[in-house]
């Protein structure tokens, strides 16, 4: 068995580009490998989530301590920061809307999209489907650059005078449109739209990049059936954006109109500031619409990758196939397919016709099915399994806990008649940020133990590993959890504070909690990133497959431009060949013929052996044509 | 509440040191395996037993933390709906609440347990079990029934929610800016909101919502309360919009949310039933009041747009009504808007001409709301 594995990087196999060195820009900054962009997004990610992580704390700190002095973030916060005659410093309102606004459009955008997709679709979908590198390894230069762009417009409208958006991260207009309304729709407005144009271009051409790669350029043997569930859900993260962010861009587009050039596309009857504009006949509830279009399915752009990563880790952890390997496809085809048509569930107390929330509240319970199916599959999968608890496990198996006690609770907030009481409340808070927020960060930081090896040649500390999970999970739970009640009871979102009204003034001691727990795993993923940073020059070295993981990327030892020396692997069986009865060894990768394997093979794979020479004479032109 | 907090805290720390105190010491015996095991690229390592355990107790010590936490804090969940609706809604929200806990626990346990129970134990083979269809085919239904059922009874309160207000209902206009609620009732004498057009939107003269004085309807409409008052046991019908942005009427007590959108009136109907005083003294507060609460980003004071809601029986709101001065009444100078062949309907409104004894504006204002209603029948 060995033997074959070792057959394929006998033939010396002679590309020029491997040779000639290329220079320092064109290696680690402006590069077209697809390795290298995974790591240039996965720091910019980091980053990010680092930046919004901290902004979190700070509005937390002013809903969990509404008294508090915070003078001493005077010298960070600036302005931002009032001091009265006692002196003692107080966190300006606006501020705080802006503090929201950026920590959700961070987050979501920049951090669980291009940090998670980007990573990790850039990292895996080449190694894993047999591929040298992507289709156009230029298109993926050009969309790292255009979020790194991106990232930098965003970054500095933090820094305007009249302060970053501050509108939500929905930006719904007209606040987001009135500069008069609110100073974060100014300058700050105008930067973050220009940033969210770029970032759908570089949405764009990643995920194009993607689709094209996944379709076209598969190694021999390599047919749909025999995809990693990584691949499935990339390639269907991929189509979404492919298809949503677009509907993003005009409504994005429309609101720059409005903003700059006096059209009525979102803005009537409005009378701000003392005087009437003439703006009419527009529709805000229009800009929701095409907001939302986006907007739902960019929360299954952000969940499907972590599931994706979680159906790899967890199959090769609890040493068992994946249950339900079609069943998985077919309901992230179902999840995909349902996610254009739920948009309104976020729109029902808006003034849409209550007819179409109707609708889309069937629609909405719909999707709850496919996703349970996921859940199912996932514990089946863990039963009688022989399960190793890497890091990457342990967050796995956290991501399925928080992506089923965060999916509930959708039950309820996608019924129409019930989620009149609770829209816009704590627990619509708490439902998205267990369901999408805490679960695709922890499929993201699966990802980073799980292939951390493969990226750094080096393995990270799994000790400091689990200290960083039993944190960070806990922590989580104890923060978002007792969301619900807050919401249950009525509690508005975006509120500076909530002590004004007599319904809203109790649980001060439930939101110092959260914010007690919420500074605990800010403050924890300092575990992470030392490690992750002190591994990356100092980690112990990492074998070629240190999980006994059955995928391609697996095979090649510390994968220079090109991915395999020699040859790329020919596939011959499905990914999850774990603790196969009568085999050798409990895992059997997937560029391992039947032939080589009589002792194990199902009655069909014995069959299926006369086709291994089809397979093999495939002519396929894998290397990377310039 | 914070003692219990810190104890709780205290008591786990002092018993994850325990634990791992104790993996420790088991594992310092079986460390040579470890050694042993590397060079085959075997990775699983001496804390394995310990996540294996520490996951099954995680969810234990949640299922605690849980329920203690909901007994806990469950006094001010969904404060006593005070509308007729409310109470279905709430009804339906505890419905579907107990069959997503029942999910929780259920799967949540399965998870932990499968995590605790399979963890990697030298020398046991995981069992083989790609897929098994009847079972795809078991949790594809389950969900689906108990989904179409979540949806059906969903379907049917909402539509009653959302069906067109019964005709008696009292109809009043709220209109969110930044930031505060601004009503107008539709007045005694005709019982008729006016026409408004947000061009003729002026502060500066009084007439914050836009009232087209050229619409007879207006003259005897009343605007900015103080406090909004409701009539219990019947239907109110809020028209809802907005002036600048976005906003969104959040009455908790009665269960009504809706976005008030610039250019497009919203509305959404209710049936209070219970009056501030029956609720004050249900809840034995003296000073309990219904609040209005704004529920969409609205900019700085969004967190600030409060309105008291006072529900009033029948005949004290009629009182109250009653009582109240016409805009025209407070902002005299109105009157230049009104067109030429309308004035003299209009005159009576204004304090100073009709009123009959030379009294305060407020009586004026009453007796002349009063007068003519009379004069209409």
């Amino acid at each position: 068995m060995a033997a074959v594995a070792q057959a394929v990087e006998a033939h010396a196999h002679e590309e020029q580009h491997e040779h000639h060195e290329l220079s320092f820009i064109r290696k680690y900054i402006f590069s077209e490998d697809h390795k290298t962009i995974a790591k240039q997004y996965l720091i910019s990610g980091i980053i990010w989530a680092v930046i919004g992580g901290l902004m979190s704390v700070v509005f937390r700190l002013q809903l969990g301590f509404p008294n508090l002095d915070m003078a001493w973030l005077k010298p960070v916060l600036g302005q931002w920061i009032s001091i009265s005659a006692e002196g003692v410093g107080k966190l300006d309102p606006n501020f705080y809307l802006a503090l929201v606004t950026m920590h959700g459009t961070i987050m979501v955008f920049f951090v669980l999209t291009a940090g998670l997709s980007g990573t990790f679709s850039n990292f895996l979908i080449p190694l894993q489907i047999g591929a040298r590198d992507m289709a156009s390894g230029f298109m993926n230069m050009l969309s790292y650059w255009f979020f790194f762009l991106s990232s930098l417009v965003m970054f500095v409208s933090i820094f305007v005078e009249t302060g970053p958006a501050g509108g939500g991260w929905v930006v719904y207009p007209p606040l987001s449109a009135l500069a008069d309304a609110n100073p974060g729709s100014g300058i700050g407005m105008t930067l973050w739209l220009v940033a969210m144009a770029l970032f759908i271009i570089s949405s764009l051409l990643g995920g194009i990049n993607y689709v094209t790669t996944v379709i076209n350029l598969r190694t021999k043997g390599m047919s749909f059936d025999k995809l990693p569930l990584t691949i499935w859900a990339f390639t269907f993260t991929a189509i979404l954006g492919i298809l949503a962010f677009p509907v993003l861009f005009s409504a994005a587009l429309l609101l720059i109109f409005d903003r700059s050039f006096g059209t009525s596309f979102f803005l009537s009857e409005i009378y701000v500031n003392g005087q009437a504009l003439p703006n009419q006949g527009g529709s805000p509830i229009l800009f929701q619409h095409l907001f939302w279009f986006l907007g739902h399915p960019e929360v299954y752009i952000i969940i499907l990758p972590a599931l994706g990563i979680t159906s790899e880790v967890i199959a090769t952890n609890s040493r068992k196939p994946i249950f339900g390997y079609k069943a998985m496809i077919f309901s992230m085809a179902g999840i995909m397919f349902l996610a254009f048509i739920v948009w309104a569930h976020h729109m029902f107390v808006t003034g849409m016709n209550p007819f179409l929330g109707s609708v889309f509240m069937l629609l909405t319970l719909i999707i709850a099915v496919p996703s349970a199916v996921k859940a199912f599959n996932y514990i089946t999968t863990l039963w009688r399994g022989n399960i190793v608890f890497t890091p990457a496990m342990l967050f796995a198996i956290g991501l399925v806990s928080f992506f089923v006690s965060g999916g509930l609770t959708g039950i309820i907030l996608g019924n129409s008649a019930l989620d009149i009481q609770l829209h816009d409340t704590y627990f619509v808070v708490a439902h998205f940020h267990i369901v999408m927020g805490a679960a695709a960060i922890f499929g993201m930081l699966a990802g980073v133990y799980h292939w951390f090896p493969k990226m750094f040649g080096r393995m990270m500390n799994a000790k400091l590993g689990y200290a960083h999970f039993w944190l960070t999970f806990i922590s989580s739970y104890l923060v978002f959890f007792p969301m619900h009640y807050i919401g249950i009871a009525g509690f508005p979102r975006r509120y500076y504070q909530w002590s004004g009204f007599a319904t809203f003034d109790s649980y001060a001691d439930l939101n110092a909690f959260i914010t007690v727990a919420a500074i605990i795993s800010v403050a924890g993923q300092s575990i992470f990133i030392g490690n992750f940073v002190y591994s990356i020059f100092k980690g112990k070295k990492a074998p070629a497959n240190p999980w006994n993981s059955n995928t391609l990327e697996w095979t090649t030892n510390n994968p220079g431009h090109g991915n395999w020396v020699g040859e790329i692997p020919t596939v011959y069986r499905w990914p999850y060949d774990y603790s196969k009865p009568g085999a050798n060894t409990d895992f059997i990768p997937q560029h391992i013929p039947y032939s080589a394997t009589p002792e194990s093979n199902l009655a069909h794979e014995n069959e299926m052996i006369a086709d291994e020479k089809e397979i093999e004479k495939i002519k396929f032109d894998v290397n990377i044509p310039d | 509440m914070t003692i219990i907090i810190g104890i709780l805290a205290v008591v786990f720390l002092v018993m994850t040191f325990m634990v791992l105190s104790k993996t420790q010491s088991l594992l310092k015996g079986i460390r040579p395996t470890e050694a042993a095991a590397d060079d085959n690229g075997e990775y699983v390592d001496d804390a394995n037993n310990f996540n294996g355990y520490a996951m099954f107790g995680f969810w234990v010590l949640s299922v605690v933390g849980v329920v203690w936490s909901f007994l806990h804090y469950r006094k001010d969940f969904l404060p006593e709906a005070a509308s007729v609706h409310g109470k279905e809604t709430d009804y339906w929200f505890w419905v579907s609440m107990a069959v997503i806990t029942v999910g929780f626990f259920v799967v949540n346990t399965l998870l932990f347990y499968f995590a605790y129970k399979y963890r990697f134990k030298k020398g046991r083979v995981a069992t083989f079990y790609p897929h098994n269809n009847k079972l795809e085919v078991i949790w594809t239904v389950i969900p689906a029934v108990i989904m179409a059922g979540l949806v059906f009874t969903g379907l049917k309160v909402w539509t009653d929610v959302m069906a067109d207000a019964p005709a008696d209902a009292e109809v009043i206009e709220i209109m969110g800016k930044q930031f505060g609620w601004q009503v107008r009732y539709p007045g005694v004498d005709d019982n008729k909101l006016g026409k408004y057009d947000y061009k003729l939107t002026n502060d500066a003269e009084g007439n914050e919502f836009g009232v087209d004085f050229a619409d007879e309807n207006s003259f005897d409409d009343f605007v900015n309360p103080s406090v909004m008052h409701i009539p219990a046991g019947r239907p109110v019908l809020l028209k809802i919009r907005a002036r600048d942005v976005l906003h969104s009427v959040f009455i908790p007590h009665m269960r009504v949310k809706m976005d008030a959108v610039p250019g497009m009136p919203t509305k959404f109907w209710f049936t209070p039933t219970q009056t501030t005083d029956q609720a004050r003294a249900e809840l034995g507060n003296p000073d309990f009041n219904f609040e209005i609460a704004c529920t969409e980003v609205c900019g700085r004071g969004h967190f600030a747009m409060k309105l008291i809601l006072v529900v009033d029986d029948e005949a004290s709101y009629e009182k109250w009504k009653r009582e109240q001065k016409p805009l025209l009444a407070m902002y005299p100078l109105l009157i230049e808007k009104v067109p030429t062949n309308l004035k003299a309907k209009a005159m009576k409104y204004l304090p100073v001409e009709e009123g009959v004894d030379p009294v305060v504006a407020e009586e004026a204002a009453s007796t002349g709301g009063a007068g003519s209603q009379a004069a209409l029948k």
